[in-house]
């Protein structure tokens, strides 16, 4: 399953996507699916089994992120 | 014959190869708006953004890249950082040998009542005691404006020490950095600068159109109101421009195929042999050798900088009996030699050497000038002399 990580910038979502990659953690920037919001941006899509992995690597970079969703979900 | 261009200072030339065809493909193949839509090309472009972004924190050492805020140029971001400072009742110092771009936005918000600035005198040679700064403080005083390197004389002002009393006395620095980015190791930590103001087509070896603000990881950018709102391709569903950076001082679309450039003029400094410090002696030796020479050469040559103090490329100078605009002319028309005459966009710096409101020529050098190059000069100089 996989999982996309929200954020309020693009900007923030284009150094998580950097940072996730660094930390071997497969990561790839998509669009934000319609269903979970109307923004015009993108963010980054990720194995669902690497979610908590990817969430502590967020933290640790202070790089702020909204909800973690399951693509099953939408 | 090519160009003997010693312009460097107002744009530099030529740029390193990988700048030029960034750029082209940029255009031709990354043709996408980045953050604006979720498809392959405008990922593309963020991507692109981001890496310039990166690079340039990395090279002024900021850990954080959202911390860096494109902007067209340094007058750009220089107004960004005075404007967004500027607080009803507040007292800034500048000194003697800014630019333009630093005066102008102080003067006009002394002229709306909103601050009041003292501008702090320069030696003849350019140089800033900080002994000085620390004399204009006053209650309110809320920021220090310091022109790191001067478009006008070369002279590399003692920014540490200006750091240290800025961050004793609890005031904000701002820094232009506009002739010192890619000429002077610079660390934004270690020199305690709040705020760095750059531009990208000069030292950076980028293309024109190219600049940013760059916030150290300390500086709480609450302090700082922002010039522009509008799209940034997030929080879109809300009238509120977004708060966060570098979004709350960047919007609308970016100068991507210039980003692209810089990127490439960035990276060919960082990865120069020897690193920036080579960069910094050899523009510091063309100086130096050619005010040695035209000193000895040149009759009724005067140089308003001094050959024993560190000098960033910059050299400013008078023949008796010639105005500055005839030999800036007769070197352009007859030698294919690039300088510049007149003030600079610096005219208090003039007056703090002695040169208002008649100006100086300058010769700028950059990292691809030859001491061969300064030396045709010198003749072509000599022999105009000898003309006269
Ligand atoms: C010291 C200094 N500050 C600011 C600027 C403004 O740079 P720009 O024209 O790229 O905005 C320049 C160059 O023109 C400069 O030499």
């Amino acid at each position: 399953m996989k999982s996309v990580i929200l954020f309020d910038s693009t900007n923030l979502a284009l150094w998580a996507e950097e940072i996730l990659k660094e930390n071997d953690i497969t990561a790839k920037m998509i669009s934000v699916p319609r269903k979970i919001s109307s923004d015009c941006g993108y963010c980054v899509m990720i194995d669902s089994t690497q979610k908590q992995q990817a969430e502590k690597l967020l933290l640790k970079y202070n790089i702020d992120h909204n909800e973690i969703a399951d693509l099953e979900d939408i | 014959m090519n160009p003997i261009y010693f312009d460097n200072a107002a744009t530099s030339f030529p740029k390193p190869d990988a700048v030029y065809t960034s750029v082209y493909n940029c255009m031709q193949v990354g043709g996408g708006n980045p953050g604006r839509s979720g498809h392959k090309m405008s990922i593309a472009a963020g991507q692109l953004v981001f890496k310039t972004r990166k690079a340039l924190a990395e090279f002024f050492g900021v850990r954080n890249p959202m911390r860096v805020i494109f902007t067209l140029n340094a007058t750009e971001a220089l107004n960004l950082a005075i404007i967004g400072l500027a607080r009803k009742g507040t007292h800034f110092i500048t000194t003697s040998m800014e630019h333009n771009s630093t005066l102008r936005p102080l003067h006009e918000l002394q002229k709306k009542g909103l601050i009041n600035y003292t501008i702090v005198e320069a030696s003849a040679d350019g140089l800033i005691d900080p002994v000085k700064i620390l004399d204009s403080i006053q209650t309110n005083t809320r920021a220090v404006i310091i022109n790191h390197a001067s478009n006008v004389t070369g002279t590399i002002q003692p920014i540490l020490e200006i750091g240290k009393l800025c961050r004793k006395n609890n005031l904000i620095l701002i820094a232009d950095c506009a002739q010192s980015a890619g000429t002077v190791p610079i660390h934004i930590a270690e020199s305690n600068i709040d705020i760095l103001c750059l531009t990208g087509h000069k030292g950076l070896l980028g293309p024109r159109g190219t600049g940013a603000m760059i916030l150290s990881d300390e500086f709480d950018e609450q302090e700082l109101t922002p010039l522009k709102f509008g799209g940034t391709g997030s929080l879109s569903d809300r009238i509120d421009h977004p708060d966060f950076l570098p979004d709350k001082f960047e919007c609308g679309t970016l100068n991507v195929p210039g980003i692209a450039g810089l990127y490439e003029g960035v990276n060919f400094i960082s990865n120069f042999p020897g690193g920036i410090a080579v960069i910094s002696a050899t523009k510091n030796s063309f100086s130096r050798n050619f005010i040695t020479h035209a000193k000895n050469q040149i009759k009724g040559f005067t140089c308003y900088s001094d050959e024993n103090m560190r000098n960033s490329g910059v050299v400013s100078f008078n023949i008796e009996g010639i105005s500055a605009s005839e030999i800036t002319q007769w070197l352009s028309e007859n030698h294919n030699i690039m300088s510049r005459q007149g003030l600079h966009c610096a005219p208090v710096a003039h007056k703090t050497i002695g040169t208002f409101p008649q100006g100086t020529v300058r010769f700028s050098f950059g990292i691809f000038n030859t001491f061969s190059e300064i030396e045709q000069s010198i003749s072509a100089l000599s022999r105009l002399v000898n003309e006269k």
